[in-house]
Formats: C-alpha cells, sequence, structure tokens
C-alpha cells in the first residue's frame, strides 16, 4: 500500500467526526464552541487514554478484554488505600500503576508461554480483576483527599469560558506519547511486525516474548492510569466502574480505522474513534429527547460502516496488487 | 481411539460431581427433593433450572466455537428476543409471540453469520456488532421501560412444569436430543469439525463451509432466542439492561469447561450443557456457604485459569515428554 491508501482509513475517520461536527454545529446554534470540545475532551479522558493501549494490543493481533474492569479495580484499590489505610494519593497512584503493569505482564506472559488464545486469557483477567474490586469493596466510596479537590479545580482557562481539565491534559499527552511510542521506536516498529506475521517477526530477531508481554503491560497500565482519571473525574471510587468500557475501546479503535487482524492502524485515528463516540453522547444531550440507547445502535452502525470499509479496501488492495505481479502469486 | 472414548468427559462429569459434593457438605439439605403441587422442588433441581438459559446458549455456543468462531451477541440477542416475546405475550397468543421471538432470534443469528461467511470478517468483530447495538435494539423495543406481562402460557415456559420437572430444565434436555440428533445423528457435525479444523482444507475437499458457517450462527442466535424467551418467562417481564448481561461469557465458558477447543475441529454437546452445570452449581454452592456472592468471579476466573492451562499445547507436549507416551 502507498502512503495515500496507508491513510485513507485514518481521513475517512476524521471526516466522519468533522461531518458529524457540521451537523451538530448546524442543529444546535450554542454547539460549535471550545467549551464543547474541551467538554468532549475532559468526558472521555479516560476512554481516550485506555483506547491508545487498546490499540497498541489490537495493532500487535491481539485484545484486551479485561481494561474495563482494571479501571474498576484501580478506582476501588484507591479510594482504600487513600481514604482507610491513609496512604498519600501520588504513592497510591504509583503503587497501581504498578500494580497493574505486573498484572498485564501476568496475562501477557500467560498468553505467550501456555500458547493461549488473548481472547480467553483476558476475559479471565476481567473476572479476576472485577472479582478483585468487589471483595474490597461493593459500596462506592467518596475520595475526599485534597488533592483530589486541588486536582478537580485545577484548569488551564481557554478563551470562551472553556476550561482544559488535568483529566483532559493527561489523556492529550498519553496520545502524543502513544504516537511517539507507536510510530518513531523500535517497540512500536516490533507491535506493527508482531501485528503482520509471528513467525516473520520472531525469524527476524524480535523478541517476540519481551514484546508480547510490554504489549499487555503497556495496556493494563494504561488502564491504571485511566483509572485514575476516572477516579479524579468522579471523586470516588466504585467497583463497578468502567462496566463494558473494554468494548467502547475496542470500538473506538475500530473506527478509528485500525484492523482488527494486526499490522496497521494508528493511535491517531483512535484518539478521533473516541472522539466521534463522545459526539454522539454529546449530540443525544444537547438534543434531550433522544434515549441514550440510540448511542450503543450508532455506535453498533459505524462499527459495521467503518469495518465494511476496512473489508472492502482489504479486497481492492489485495485485487490491485494481483494485478501488478500479473497473477504470479494469485 | 474406540478405547479412549469412554474416558473423554469424565474430568468434567467429576468436576461437577465434587462441586455437588462440596455443595452437599455445606448444605447437607442439598440433596433434599421434595414434591410439591405436581413440582419438585430442592437445591439440585434449582441447579438445573437456574442453569437453563446458560445450557441453552451454549448448545448454540458449542457449534461456534467448533468451527473456530465465537458469538459475542448471544446476551444481547437474548434481550432483543426477551423484549420482543414480553411486550408481545399479552396482546397475541403464544404461538404468535413464540414466532417473533424466535424469529427475531434467527434473523440475528443470519446477520452473525451473513457478516462471518459472506463479508469474511473476524468472528469476534463481526459479533461484537450486534453485542454493542443489541442492547439499544432492546430498548427500543421496551421504549426504555422494564415491560412485564400476565400471559399465563408464556409464563409456563419459565415458572411452570412438566411430569414434575420445571419447564426450562424440560426445554433444556428436548433441545439437546435435538441437537445431538441433528449434528451428530447426520454428518453435520463432521462437516463442522471439518470446518473447524481448516475451514481451507474443507471447503477443497467439498464441504460448503459458507453455508454451514451460515446456518451454525442461525442455529446460534436461535438458541439464544430460546434462552431469551425462558429468562422472560421467569421473571415474567423483560428487562433490555439485565437480560442476558454477561451470559455470553458464562456461555462461552461453559463450552470450554466442556472440553471444546477454542481453536476448532472437536466439540461435546452434552459436556457443554455440563460446563453449564457446573458454572451453576459453583454460583449455588457459593450462595449456600454464605461467602458473599462477589467471590464467584474469583472463582470463575481461577476456573478459567485452570481449564485454559489444562487445554495449553505448552503444557500438554510437555505432560507428554514427562510421562512418556504411555496414555
Amino acid at each position: 500500500m502507498n502512503a495515500a491508501s496507508r491513510l485513507m482509513p485514518v481521513a475517512a475517520t476524521t471526516a466522519v467526526f468533522l461531518l458529524g461536527f457540521l451537523v451538530c454545529s448546524l442543529t444546535f446554534p450554542n454547539f460549535a464552541s471550545l467549551r464543547v470540545v474541551m467538554n468532549l475532551f475532559t468526558d472521555n479522558a479516560f476512554l481516550g487514554i485506555v483506547a491508545v493501549g487498546m490499540t497498541f494490543v489490537i495493532i500487535s493481533g491481539g485484545i484486551d478484554l479485561s481494561v474495563g474492569s482494571v479501571i474498576g479495580f484501580t478506582t476501588v484499590f484507591l479510594a482504600i488505600a487513600i481514604e482507610r489505610w491513609g496512604v498519600p494519593p501520588l504513592v497510591a497512584f504509583a503503587l497501581v500503576l504498578v500494580i497493574c503493569a505486573l498484572f498485564g505482564a501476568a496475562m501477557g506472559a500467560a498468553i505467550e508461554y501456555f500458547e493461549l488464545p488473548p481472547f480467553i486469557v483476558t476475559l479471565a483477567g476481567m473476572f479476576l480483576a472485577r472479582g478483585a474490586s468487589f471483595l474490597m469493596s461493593t459500596e462506592s466510596i467518596p475520595i475526599t483527599a485534597d488533592l483530589y479537590s486541588h486536582l478537580a479545580d485545577h484548569a488551564l482557562r481557554l478563551p470562551g469560558g472553556a476550561r482544559l481539565t488535568v483529566p483532559a491534559m493527561i489523556m492529550i499527552l498519553v496520545v502524543l506519547g502513544g504516537m511517539v511510542l507507536l510510530h518513531l521506536t523500535r517497540f512500536g516498529a516490533n507491535v506493527y511486525a508482531l501485528g503482520g506475521s509471528r513467525v516473520s517477526t520472531a525469524l527476524m530477531g524480535v523478541n517476540v516474548t519481551r514484546t508480547t508481554i510490554r504489549i499487555y503491560m503497556l495496556s493494563a497500565g494504561l488502564a491504571g492510569l485511566s483509572g485514575i482519571v476516572f477516579s479524579l473525574y468522579t471523586s470516588s471510587g466504585y467497583s463497578l466502574s468502567g462496566v463494558g468500557v473494554e468494548l467502547d475501546a475496542i470500538a473506538a479503535v475500530v473506527i478509528g480505522g485500525t484492523l482488527l487482524s494486526g499490522g496497521y492502524g494508528f493511535v491517531f485515528g483512535t484518539f478521533v474513534g473516541v472522539l466521534i463516540q463522545g459526539l454522539i453522547q454529546t449530540y443525544i444531550s444537547f438534543d434531550g429527547s433522544l434515549s441514550s440507547w440510540w448511542a450503543k445502535i450508532a455506535t453498533g452502525l459505524l462499527l459495521f460502516a467503518f469495518i465494511g470499509f476496512q473489508q472492502a479496501t482489504l479486497r481492492l488492495a489485495r485485487r490491485s496488487r494481483r494485478h501488478a505481479t500479473g497473477g504470479a502469486h494469485a | 481411539m474406540s478405547l479412549r472414548l469412554p474416558r473423554i468427559g469424565t474430568s468434567q462429569v467429576v468436576a461437577l460431581l465434587a462441586i455437588l459434593a462440596i455443595n452437599w457438605v455445606v448444605s447437607p439439605q442439598f440433596f433434599d427433593i421434595r414434591l410439591q403441587d405436581g413440582r419438585l422442588f430442592g437445591s439440585l433441581i434449582d441447579v438445573l433450572n437456574r442453569g437453563a438459559p446458560v445450557a441453552i446458549l451454549s448448545l448454540g455456543m458449542v457449534l461456534v466455537i467448533a468451527m473456530r468462531g465465537i458469538d459475542l451477541s448471544v446476551g444481547a440477542v437474548m434481550a432483543i428476543c426477551g423484549a420482543i416475546a414480553a411486550s408481545l405475550a399479552d396482546s397475541h397468543s403464544l404461538p404468535v409471540v413464540l414466532a417473533a421471538a424466535l424469529g427475531a432470534g434467527l434473523l440475528c443469528g443470519l446477520w452473525n453469520g451473513f457478516l462471518v461467511a459472506v463479508l469474511g470478517i473476524q468472528p469476534i468483530v463481526a459479533t461484537l456488532i450486534l453485542m454493542v447495538a443489541g442492547r439499544g435494539i432492546a430498548q427500543l423495543i421496551t421504549e426504555g421501560r422494564i415491560v412485564t406481562f400476565t400471559s399465563p402460557e408464556l409464563a409456563f415456559l419459565g415458572g411452570g412444569s412438566v411430569l414434575g420437572l420445571p419447564t426450562p430444565i424440560v426445554i433444556t434436555l428436548a433441545l439437546l436430543a435435538l441437537t445431538v440428533l441433528i449434528v451428530r445423528g447426520t454428518a453435520l457435525g463432521l462437516l463442522i469439525e471439518a470446518t473447524g479444523g481448516n475451514a481451507r482444507a474443507a471447503a477443497l475437499a467439498g464441504v460448503g463451509t459458507r453455508l454451514i458457517t451460515l446456518a451454525v450462527y442461525a442455529w446460534c442466535g436461535l438458541c439464544a432466542a430460546i434462552a431469551g424467551v425462558v429468562a422472560a418467562a421467569d421473571i415474567l417481564g423483560a428487562d433490555a439492561n439485565n437480560a442476558g448481561l454477561w451470559l455470553e461469557l458464562d456461555a462461552i465458558l461453559a463450552v470450554v469447561i466442556g472440553g471444546t477447543s477454542l481453536f476448532g475441529g472437536r466439540f461435546s454437546l452434552v459436556l457443554a450443557v455440563v460446563g453449564a452445570l457446573i458454572i451453576q452449581a459453583m454460583n449455588t454452592g457459593i450462595l449456600l456457604s454464605g461467602f458473599p456472592p462477589e467471590t464467584n468471579l474469583v472463582v470463575k476466573a481461577v476456573v478459567v485459569l485452570a481449564v485454559l492451562l489444562a487445554q495449553s499445547p505448552r503444557l500438554k507436549g510437555l505432560g507428554s515428554s514427562l510421562f512418556g507416551r504411555r496414555a
């Protein structure tokens, strides 16, 4: 694929977002403002962070179903550590990130050493993390630490009453960091290679085991960070928070143009995919009369449209390649 | 091969018996069954009754997984069909209600099958679409409310009894018998296994893999519809948000516990149902023992990991190199 056709899916996703934004702006007079955009960032910060990790996993040809539960675990752990054990919030943040990264590493190791499908290993991880958060507490625990109220008030004031909040800043940093890591480092190149072909990657001399473990560590670590952001956003810890987030994250990645079979995709596309989902939610809340379940149907339709689009471009690419080689490899 | 046949499933049956025995230790009345108003009551009957929806789901899921596929949408399909059945129950006769609900399930299954077999989309992704959108569709049908009904005919499917056995158990057994008859009584099971083992080789050998894939997903949708109707009939209503929630995971788990390989190519219908009963017996046992129900998920996770490790190709290689080829 040449550069233009490589960027096609991401361009299509971006076009859909811009078109959607235009439709919203024409429907609702107050929509087109920096304030709405900034709220879009803040409200979807936790999803954006976790979706970046999911992008790495899916490009490598895997899947991580445990991220929603890890978010739930993180919020409960933080609430209990800060409120009951009196751990300083920053120490609790570091602690929970280490726990999540280790959890991800364990899942990656299980996938790699026992040659198990990622789908089912991370499903077990999903049960385990959710069960662990249930065992810690089934009630919603408010977090009253000073740092939380401080961080909630802290925001970069922009013109037009818009506020760039701390969660939004963290998400933007994660997206930029994810781009650098995926597109400019050797680890990123290995992730793509792994999604293209495991066997060739191993034959090229890449340490497949180490790469896989790091990918799941990254995903679980970002899920932990997302949990921290979620607890900042809600100022509480609840064992049921983050239910179904794994589906939203996968949907964002797919809408963002990443191939679920691996080997192809961009972090930027995922970011736009998250914004599209947020846009649908915002449209529904602006409209007021539409019920929230339309969001699910709209997301499903978008998923279908993008998957169909991917399938069609793949087929076209295959056909043109066959033409180019004169059917020699057909 | 003929010598090994009786051994298949021993571990699952032993596991089920062990869990039942533990339940008996925890609660001595566990095996007490009494007849009251022409219906059997008792914890054991309860396990069978509560396990019925997952068992019915697993009958569809096992064939999908045998073809190296997966169907994530069964929980959402349950919600859709339960919603349809509940909203029609009081205004239409039972055959119409059933035809509508089961027809919707069949349609959902055909949609999944179309995406997988005709468009060639990966099963996880193809069924993810309906998993995400399905609950929205169910909400649309119930208009966001919890729809209740009073129709005694439909309620019979969830709470009635036939010859003393609760109807869900009878439906499960009948469906199991029907599936075994169709799949194992004909060459269909062999063709499914061939497709799951190596779809390309099967197609080259003349198996109509595309049609079989389509049919199996349609069957899975139908099973989900039956499970949805039974679940709705049981609570005399449909809750689009919670009906069948997470049951796709339970059904996959039941199939995996039942020894069906996630890598396709071999399956057992009876053991999938045994797997569903193992899950339900664990749930009931945890409730009876007075542990908080929250421990349920952790126990499930441990069971999944244990079963996975037992299935792992790497561990099997290790085992046979340690113990030689005696087995």
